[in-house]
């Protein structure tokens, strides 16, 4: 593939449960500024690949390149040290928490030192306005209980965390997986906004209007393998359905997907 | 606006009122016995060993894990300290040095079994509370022949560690409550004020989502069992100086009582939120209950009733709370009707 250089890339990436192929030799790349949408139906590989790129899982054959050097991840620690953030649909941020303590968790703001170091609300409350009105989002009170914000906002505060926290490559698993019409697309302004930032975003989805309107390339996966990768010019939701489902032959590689189910 | 954004809705609200209530009502009932100073003292000093247990099982229960050990705890803390001196003939200082190193340890064991193995806690310390309970009879009465034990006040060092843990200070009031003051002072600047505070409530409000953003959810677990073996160790040192001995069954049933007053103090048992403030009142509540019915003449027995209705009230009143909480309120940008 040619273009500007990946920020991410995996090559001929296998991962093997058992005497079960998760995935065989997956080989992708996700570059900067842009939206790469991982497309496949349940059971096709995604979360798998999701693991794999997020350090969660190693993988059993195949590499692993940032900015085109091979690295090693052994824990979603390190995923996060180079830059590469995940938010997922569930696990996101904790509801009894307020806006500002999710916001920050594991990465306070202090002040002072040593065992007498408390956090500074004024700062913790000023950040999270900032980022999240960079993000569109208008925040009244940050000291609220996340579980008053609205599925849309929730996410949109796990996706201005990782950016907060300088990430480079932003994996958002399902992100609009449980949300209704306008909370979806609350979400994918939010993404296009991360977008024009400079961001990379993998965005994984089974939905494949979200993954058209906000897509620059995409990649479909179907029974661990990759069935292909398109350019926004080249697809319409209703192609990236057929190809998810396996209704449609796929001109990539010229290989059957077998029979389609149900 | 928001409602429960808004200070208003602080987990120990709840709790304030009610102890300001039950005040009230044994003030009325009870009379000059109860609303004097002397009857302050009284409900005061009967809370005060609740109470600074409570402190540490607020943060643990707040961590979203029980320690039903934390009443065997006690019994075990105050036979070291009898055994150490009065058997062996130590000093008191060294003992109750020795007895700390102990119940730390016994917290360390407690936190770790649960996070290694993944075990619910509530097993687990229900194990730790016979294990440590039967250690406590049995090896006292090895040792003895006897369960309890007493004669502190001949020890060398008696004088010195009683000032500290078994005295009084004004009008009648023990100095375990300026224990439980300060406890729950600290518990409070940690929980609200410092980072620890955050991973707390997020240990036990999200834990896979607090591990993934890197908080060392195990760790807080484990410095939680410690704090409360602690506040198990801090009662048992604060009674042994005052009664000048100790029983092998001292602090049985405390575990339910600290769980009560958390519970009634606003923390949620499913973890995630809560204060320490809170169980202060919850504790407050317990004295002041325990004291104004005997206070009012009304027959003992019916304590229990009471603060059973008392529990079963605060789990009803949190848990609809905690619903609010959770619940997304629609707002301008996109409600969902779903």
């Amino acid at each position: 593939m040619t273009g500007p250089t990946p920020v991410l890339s995996v090559r001929s990436v296998g991962v093997r449960f058992g005497s079960v192929d998760a995935l065989s030799d997956v080989s992708t790349s996700v570059t900067e500024a842009a939206v790469t949408c991982l497309l496949g139906d349940n059971g096709a590989g995604k979360s798998t690949l999701v693991a794999v790129l997020t350090g969660v899982l190693r993988p059993t054959t195949g590499r692993y390149l940032i900015d085109g050097a091979p690295v090693e991840l052994s824990s979603p620690r390190d995923a996060l040290a180079l830059g590469i953030a995940a938010v997922h649909q569930d696990l996101a941020v904790i509801p009894l928490m307020s806006v500002w303590r999710n916001f920050f968790l594991g990465a306070e703001p202090v002040r002072g030192r040593g065992p007498l170091r408390t956090i500074d609300r004024a700062r913790a409350y000023r950040v999270v306005r900032e980022e999240m009105g960079r993000l569109g989002i208008r925040v009244r009170d940050p000291g609220q209980a996340v579980g008053t914000l609205s599925g849309g906002e929730r996410q949109s505060l796990a996706i201005a965390r990782a950016l907060h926290r300088g990430a480079r490559v932003l994996i958002l698993d399902e992100p609009t997986a449980a949300l209704g019409v306008r909370q979806a697309s609350f979400v994918l302004q939010v993404i296009e906004e991360a977008r024009e930032r400079g961001v990379a975003i993998v965005l994984v989805s089974h939905n494949p209007d979200h993954a058209a309107r906000v897509g620059d390339r995409f990649v479909i996966l179907r029974q661990g393998r990759v069935l292909g990768h398109f350019d926004r010019s080249e697809i319409t939701p209703d192609r990236l359905r057929a190809l998810m489902s396996g209704q449609y032959e796929s001109w990539d590689t010229g290989r059957s997907p077998g029979q389609s189910p149900i | 606006m928001s409602l429960l954004g808004n200070r208003w809705t602080r987990p120990e609200v709840g709790a304030a009122a009610g102890a300001l209530l039950v005040w009230a009502f044994f003030a009325l009932v009870a009379g000059e016995p109860f609303r004097g100073g002397d009857g302050a003292a009284t409900y005061l000093n009967a809370a005060a060993p609740l109470g600074i247990l409570s402190v540490a099982v607020a943060l643990l229960m707040i961590g979203g894990e029980f320690d039903l050990s934390v009443g065997s705890i006690i019994g075990v803390a105050g036979m070291s300290i009898m055994l150490l001196t009065v058997h062996f003939g130590w000093s008191v200082w060294p003992a109750l040095l020795v007895t700390l190193v102990f119940c730390l340890a016994v917290g360390l064991v407690n936190g770790l079994l649960v996070v290694r193995t993944g075990l619910p806690s509530f097993i687990v310390t229900l194990g730790t509370l016979f294990i440590l309970r039967g250690l406590a009879i049995g090896v006292t009465r090895q040792l003895t022949g006897r369960t309890q034990i007493g004669g502190l006040d001949a020890v060398e060092g008696f004088e010195s560690a009683r000032v500290l843990f078994g005295s009084t200070f004004v009008g009648g009031l023990r100095v375990s409550i300026l224990w439980w003051v300060g406890s729950a002072a600290l518990a409070t600047w940690v929980l609200l004020r410092t980072p620890v505070g955050n991973w707390i409530f997020a240990s036990g409000g999200g834990p896979a989502a607090a591990r993934r953003v890197g908080v060392p959810v195990g760790r807080v677990k484990i410095g939680l069992f410690v704090t409360t073996a602690f506040a198990a160790y801090l009662v048992a040192v604060t009674q042994a100086l005052r009664f000048t001995g100790a029983d092998a069954l001292r602090g049985e049933l405390q575990e339910f009582r600290a769980i009560i007053a958390v519970v009634i103090g606003g923390t949620l048992l499913t973890g995630g939120y809560g204060s320490a403030v809170g169980a202060v009142f919850g504790a407050l509540i317990y004295g002041m209950v325990q004291q104004g019915i005997v206070l009012s003449g009304v027959d003992a027995d019916w304590f229990q009733v009471f603060l059973g209705v008392m529990l079963v009230v605060a789990v009803l009143f949190n848990h609809r709370v905690r619903d609010m909480a959770t619940r997304a309120t629609p707002r301008e940008g996109g409600g969902e009707p779903t």
